[in-house]
């Protein structure tokens, strides 16, 4: 699983203003950036990270935090001040300015928050501009560009003027423009910022499908947490200039590094970041199918159950009993549960808890969660999945029945006449 | 403070006294350049006569704008046969070709540079502020110690009169467009020469255009100017008329002078622009402004 680095970043400054190269001087020396002269404007201090092949890195901040700029020193369209930026190993910074465009041509492409097409070129030739920078001869771009046009579901309005298209065709255009360049990595700006919600969400999950489908590697600035952790495998979080925070969105939300961290993410939709394997619950209460009637009556009993989780050996789920067949069977003299197994429905541990509600709802059980080979692996009861979108500790009794559990008394004396024989 | 003299004046007549005396080959091949482009565009405007140049005057005015310009244009043109103008008429226009064509060489290089350059653009923005409000007739004076009298100190003091707008449009349209569409430009590895030619000149075109406009402007209301160092035209008619009190001749050169300015205004108005005939051949499509969001999926 060890991928390759597709962009290192190593302690990178890019200070604005008179003296930037005594600005990061006095950065390293410990001073903050409020600190430095007025003239100068320090809007990356210090910041490190690696992408990786073929991931979506989230760098995310409030305007202001620098991270325009950082992403902007990533394709030298600013000069980075002091620091190393590598693009597939190959090192960045003090390139000259031809190399410089020539790595922009075929290793970095962008795609901006309004959208930055030619507005005096048809949609079929902004996508090929990218291509006509490379010297392709003319035929072969257009087509390519029809393919790649193809690809974001504006087939046919190649001939169209960007200005006759809607925001959201538009930004498509400008990742069709990316996408025809035909480099591995691809830097968005706010990509989606400038579009309404309904169209952000669309293009979002578009996003996610075309970067399963090409596996390129996109470094995708916002300043919406929503949005950085639906898109975001991992997320740098910026403030101030700075990296504060660099993580999966489900560390981020709950292992926040510092305070400004927490309070931002305070506000997201946990719902649809966190996924079902992160707030389970051990499964206390699961019996195997060979258990038999008593041993699961019993164990319901013990725990205040009115049904439970059956498995196999090797913890597959099977299904689930009710105490009232696992009685009935006992009364029937019966050694095995699986006349009785009613099937269960199942959740990945991937899944992401705002899919949890229906199955929640509608089983008597808390949701079970299975892995890739449907093994349990945990529980989440409702009052787990209320308490993780409410951020607080989950509680540690289940209480998710449908059904009263059988009295006790009724078991007991189930229990002890069978015995007794 | 009797004694108190700045002695500009002074230098300044040194300095072109010294052109004068030493420079006097190089101006006498511009002074060749400027009186050959002149006869050749006098020729082919006065040549052919004026139903000739109207109706193509008039075609010109109708692939420009449409149908009204074009009966406009041809009103105005007959007005100024009507009042024995034609030839004094086609002269400043040639003359206006000649000064415009040098104006929008030496202008729009300028203008592009200053707006690549800052430190260039706040060096060339009080010469320019000189050219514009510095008495036109101050020219004519270097001009014609230059040039001698004739068609050629004519032409450069109206160069250099009308090629400030030239240079300030070129640089404002430039500068004006938008930062992320140069920055695309970048982000995709095009070279500065690239991005000047496929993205910056284009978008800047209209605004350019209005420079254009501007400087054509300036060198007609020059051209009356131009006439008191002999230049001719209408300008000649019209000084002509001023020295010895004549209304009539005053007014018939003058109207010509509107009619030709207000040909040219409307004709360069058009340029940059959708509209008449041209611009419908070479549309591919309808424009529409803007498609509703609902077509989105379409």
């Amino acid at each position: 699983m060890t991928r390759n680095v597709a962009v290192k970043v190593d302690h990178l400054y890019k200070v604005f203003g008179r003296k930037p190269k005594d600005a990061v001087e006095k950065l390293k020396a410990g001073l903050t950036r409020d600190q430095l002269p007025s003239s100068t404007t320090a809007a990356v201090i210090d910041a490190s990270f690696e992408v990786l092949e073929g991931e979506i890195f989230v760098v995310m901040g409030l305007s202001g935090s620098g991270k325009s700029t950082l992403i902007r020193t990533l394709n030298g369209l600013w000069e980075a001040t002091d620091g190393s930026i590598s693009i597939n190993q190959e090192e960045l910074t003090g390139m000259s300015p031809a190399r410089l465009r020539e790595a922009r041509r075929t290793k970095i492409s962008m795609v901006f928050q309004h959208f930055a097409l030619l507005p005096h070129r048809t949609v079929r030739d902004n996508v090929a501009y990218p291509l006509e920078q490379n010297g392709v001869p003319k035929a072969q771009r257009l087509a390519k560009a029809d393919e790649t046009l193809k690809m974001v579901g504006l087939d046919g309005w190649g001939d169209k003027m960007p200005s006759e298209l809607s925001g959201g065709m538009q930004q498509r255009v400008g990742i069709a423009r990316a996408l025809a360049a035909d480099t591995d990595i691809l830097l968005m700006d706010e990509a989606f910022s400038a579009l309404d919600p309904l169209i952000r969400r669309e293009m979002q999950e578009q996003l996610i499908e075309l970067q399963g489908q090409l596996g390129k590697t996109i470094v995708f600035i916002t300043h919406d947490l929503n949005e950085a952790m639906f898109l975001g495998d991992r997320i740098a979080v910026m403030r101030d200039g700075q990296i504060v925070q660099v993580g999966t969105p489900e560390e981020i939300l709950t292992d926040p590094a510092n305070d400004y961290v927490a309070q931002f993410v305070q506000d997201v939709d946990r719902a649809r970041v966190l996924s079902a394997g992160s707030v389970m619950e051990p499964a206390r209460a699961h019996i195997t199918e060979q258990a038999g009637p008593r041993n699961a009556l019993r164990t319901m009993r013990d725990n205040f159950l009115s049904a439970t989780v059956v498995t196999s050996r090797d913890r597959k789920v099977l299904g689930m009993i009710t105490d009232r067949d696992a009685l009935k069977l006992l009364r029937q003299g019966e050694n095995s549960l699986s006349s009785k197994i009613k099937p269960l429905d199942t959740v990945h541990r991937d899944t992401p808890l705002i899919d949890l509600f229906v199955p929640s709802v509608e089983s008597p059980l808390p949701v079970t969660v299975t892995d890739q080979d449907d093994r349990l692996l945990g529980v989440i009861p409702r009052v787990t999945l209320l308490a993780a979108l409410a951020a607080a500790t989950p509680p540690t009794e289940e209480m998710s029945v449908l059904q009263a559990p059988l009295p006790a008394d009724v078991v007991d004396a189930a229990l002890n006449a069978e015995g007794g024989e | 403070m009797d004694e108190f003299r700045i002695p500009i004046g002074e230098v300044a007549d040194t300095v072109i006294t010294w052109i004068v005396n030493n420079l006097n080959a190089l101006f006498s091949v511009l002074r060749t350049i400027f009186d050959e482009m002149y006869g050749a565009i006098f020729a082919i405007l006065d040549g052919p006569g004026w139903i000739v140049i109207t109706i193509l005057a008039a075609l010109i005015a109708l692939l420009s704008r449409g149908w009204k310009f074009m009966l406009g244009t041809i009103i105005g043109l007959v007005v100024i046969v009507g009042v024995d103008q034609w030839e004094n008429a086609m002269s400043s226009l040639s003359l206006v070709l000649v000064a415009t064509f040098w104006a929008l060489v030496i202008s729009i290089p300028l203008g592009i540079w200053a707006a690549k350059s800052d430190t260039f653009s706040a060096l060339i923005r009080p010469v320019l502020d000189f050219l514009q409000t510095m008495p036109a007739f101050v020219y004519l004076i270097p001009a014609l110690l230059l040039f001698r009298v004739g068609v050629a100190p004519g032409i450069v003091a109206t160069i250099i009169f009308a090629m400030a707008p030239g240079v300030r449009f070129t640089e404002l349209g430039i500068r004006s467009v938008d930062a992320e569409v140069v920055e695309a430009g970048q982000a995709f590895g095009s070279s500065p020469s690239r991005i000047l030619r496929q993205i910056q000149l284009p978008l800047a075109l209209p605004t350019i255009m209005a420079g254009v406009n501007q400087v054509i402007m300036l060198s007609l209301s020059m051209v009356v100017i131009a006439g008191m160092v002999g230049a001719g035209g209408l300008g000649g008619d019209v000084i002509k008329s001023l020295n010895r009190l004549d209304t009539a001749l005053g007014v018939e050169a003058g109207l010509a002078v509107v009619i030709i300015a207000m040909i040219l205004d409307r004709l360069t108005n058009a340029f940059g622009k959708h509209s008449g005939l041209f611009a419908k051949f070479r549309a591919r499509k309808p424009h529409v402004d803007s498609v509703p969001q609902d077509s989105m999926n379409a």
